[in-house]
């Protein structure tokens, strides 16, 4: 009940956020008789429309995980997010193995096996990405190169 | 006559050795991602997408592998749902129903072999089916106007929205979120920007193939997460392999009239594979009767829904490839392929680029039967791949996802846009929201848009041209019905699941 409402809010403010930014959009002197803002315009007033609806006639509450499942997602959000960071500069097969094994552990929750699979999954996919699809990515930090 | 001489380009095509090749290694790697749980068609052929281009393949030979994979995981999602009581992908739910228990029965190899060769008949069928009226759509197709390509936008939509979710208001944001998130960039006509908020990686808009590898492979890694790879009990051992000569004659009228239901629901725009299964095992269960036994193990009840749902794959070809508009979620995701290879989807395929579409065909007519193959006589190959662990699996699929995407641009930004989907993904799917609206929305907001701009020009701005011709009264009426209708059926057809492909 609750979260769909919510929902329904976060899209009726959004929708309207939308629509004050696509009226702000330039127009060119080649002007369609449509122009660039009515379509989007449409869009943010379904999509309002739809969030009204849930707002007042909301499915039941889904269940959502407790905390500690929550915390294990989050966890998961920073470290792929670190990942993304660190793949250029770090190379690819330290990042890897340790996001590959972070996750593991979030799925098994078996210390050992997480580890071996980030370390086994980081070098596989290195080699088949490396010698087999051709991809030019680097395996090391750079400066190891020198 | 002419049928054949396409036909007949067409394997040219196909039997090339490389095309050959692709295609059996497509049949091959399809299987294997369909039976695994948490890996799909869609997700799967999303995460292969990027890959495909560093093998440097011509359009052809690219289109040919993906679709093998496509077709093999079809065939593939029914392994797990036999022997694990998890549906490989969500088309297969309806499997588990007899699948499992016959499998439970001590008839595992059984079942396997009898929903192989229902998947062949439907598949094969389909693909026939595929041949025959492609060619007659593509040619009501050059009758389409904008204006009635605004409206087959809509009817996608509604019919997607009203048939394949559970909640019209959740399907009406999910389609609006795509269709938002496809504004931005810079404007078709205008060539000025809109909603990039002077962000220069926005300028090029988002890429459909990130939103796409994020909303389902990364979601699908947080629900994994979530249930701790709960879902992958070990399952029924399956023993030996024997084809049940009596089951597949007995429930073969079972099959037939599973792939025409399947089929149908497969053409309809924005239903899909998922649809096809869930009508197929539905009407056979009705046309068996209580007597039927459907629900306790029976072979027409593994035999229906797997000649439904592959069926319905082929039959979601046909709108993908005639008018640019896909049947269901896999197939959105084979539309992002040919755009990103330049192919256009749309009447004029057929007459410009005719090796692309009856090599298509003819390798998907191959891919049956190199299908056939591997899924009843080397059924326990496959049975093998179900023993990888998710804590195995599923950082795999992460990896190759980041390094997929990474290698289509080498932009942080759209690693982190990917695990934004992921996340928004996750959320959405939690809370009932389909996500295969959103990637229809980023794939034809843009195509939309300018069918009605287009349609507005020649009328000079007046509305009604929208409606003005019968083709496109139709679609609107068609578009209406298909989104009100289900509110009322819904009370007399419960989906035993969300259904999200």
């Amino acid at each position: 009940m609750a979260s769909d409402r919510i929902l329904g809010l976060v899209v009726i403010l959004v929708a309207l956020a939308y629509i004050a930014s696509a009226t702000q959009i330039q127009t060119s002197f080649l002007a369609d008789p449509v122009g660039p803002k009515t379509f989007p315009i449409l869009i943010g007033i379904a999509a309002a429309l739809a969030g009204g609806v849930l707002v007042f006639r909301p499915d039941e509450e889904p269940d959502w995980p407790g905390l500690a499942t929550l915390g294990a997602l989050v966890i998961s959000v920073v470290v792929l997010v670190i990942y993304a960071y660190s793949l250029r500069p770090l190379g690819f097969l330290l990042p890897t193995a340790i996001a590959a094994g972070i996750l593991s552990y979030q799925i098994s929750q078996r210390a050992v096996f997480a580890a071996v699979t980030g370390v086994g999954l980081s070098v596989l996919l290195f080699l088949v990405f490396r010698y087999a699809l051709g991809l030019s990515l680097v395996p090391f930090p750079e400066a190891f190169h020198g | 006559m002419e049928l054949l001489s396409n036909l007949s380009l067409g394997f040219s095509v196909a039997l090339s050795p490389t095309t050959l090749m692709l295609a059996v290694a497509g049949c091959f790697l399809g299987t294997i991602i369909g039976s695994l749980p948490g890996l799909g068609p869609s997700n799967g052929v999303a995460i292969l997408i990027p890959l495909t281009f560093t093998l440097g393949l011509d359009a052809t030979s690219a289109l040919v592998l993906m679709t093998a994979v496509y077709y093999g995981a079809m065939y593939g999602g029914r392994i797990s749902s036999i022997l694990l009581n998890i549906p490989g992908d969500e088309p297969a739910l309806m499997t588990t129903l007899d699948g499992y228990p016959m499998a439970k029965q001590g008839r595992a190899g059984d079942a396997l072999v009898i929903s192989g060769v229902a998947s062949f008949v439907g598949a094969f069928l389909a693909t026939v089916g595929l041949m025959l009226l492609a060619p007659l759509l593509a040619r009501v197709a050059f009758l389409f106007g904008p204006a009635e390509y605004f409206a087959l936008y809509i009817l996608a939509f509604s019919t997607l929205g009203g048939i394949a979710s559970n909640n019209q208001a959740k399907a009406v944001i999910a389609s609006c979120i795509g269709l938002g998130i496809a504004m931005i960039g810079l404007d078709n006509s205008s060539g000025l920007p809109r909603f990039t908020f002077g962000n220069l990686h926005l300028m090029d808009g988002v890429d459909f193939l990130v939103a796409i590898v994020g909303l389902f492979a990364i979601a699908e890694v947080f629900f994994f997460i979530e249930s701790h790879g709960a879902k992958s009990s070990i399952g029924v051992k399956l023993e030996k392999v024997t084809v049940p000569i009596r089951d597949i004659v007995s429930s073969i009228w079972t099959m037939l009239r599973a792939t025409v239901v399947g089929f149908i629901a497969g053409v309809l725009p924005g239903a899909g594979a998922s649809l096809g299964s869930f009508l197929a095992y539905m009407s056979e269960k009705s046309i068996a009767g209580p007597k039927g036994g459907f629900g306790t193990g029976v072979a027409r009840g593994v035999a229906a829904p797997e000649a439904g749902n592959n069926a319905a794959a082929g039959g979601a070809l046909v709108p993908m490839l005639t008018l640019g508009v896909p049947g269901s979620g896999t197939t959105a995701v084979l539309l992002a392929l040919l755009l990103t290879l330049n192919i256009t989807p749309g009447p004029t395929l057929f007459t410009e680029r005719p090796e692309v579409v009856w090599g298509l065909i003819a390798s998907l007519l191959i891919a049956n039967f190199v299908l056939l193959a591997m899924n009843v006589p080397l059924v326990k190959v496959f049975v093998r791949v179900l023993q990888v662990p998710p804590g195995v699996l599923l950082p795999g699929v992460t990896m190759i996802s980041f390094v997929g995407i990474f290698s289509l641009s080498g932009s942080y930004f759209d690693l982190l846009l990917m695990v934004a989907f992921g996340v928004l993904g996750y959320v959405l799917r939690k809370m009932d929201v389909p996500t295969v609206p959103i990637i229809l929305g980023i794939l034809l907001g843009n195509a939309m848009e300018d069918a009605l701009r287009r349609a507005m020009v020649l009328s000079d701005g007046d509305p009604t041209f929208l409606l003005s011709s019968p083709i496109s009264i139709g679609l609107w009426i068609a578009a209406i019905a298909g989104f009100i209708a289900p509110m009322f059926l819904r009370r007399f057809i419960r989906k035993p699941q969300a259904v999200t492909d």
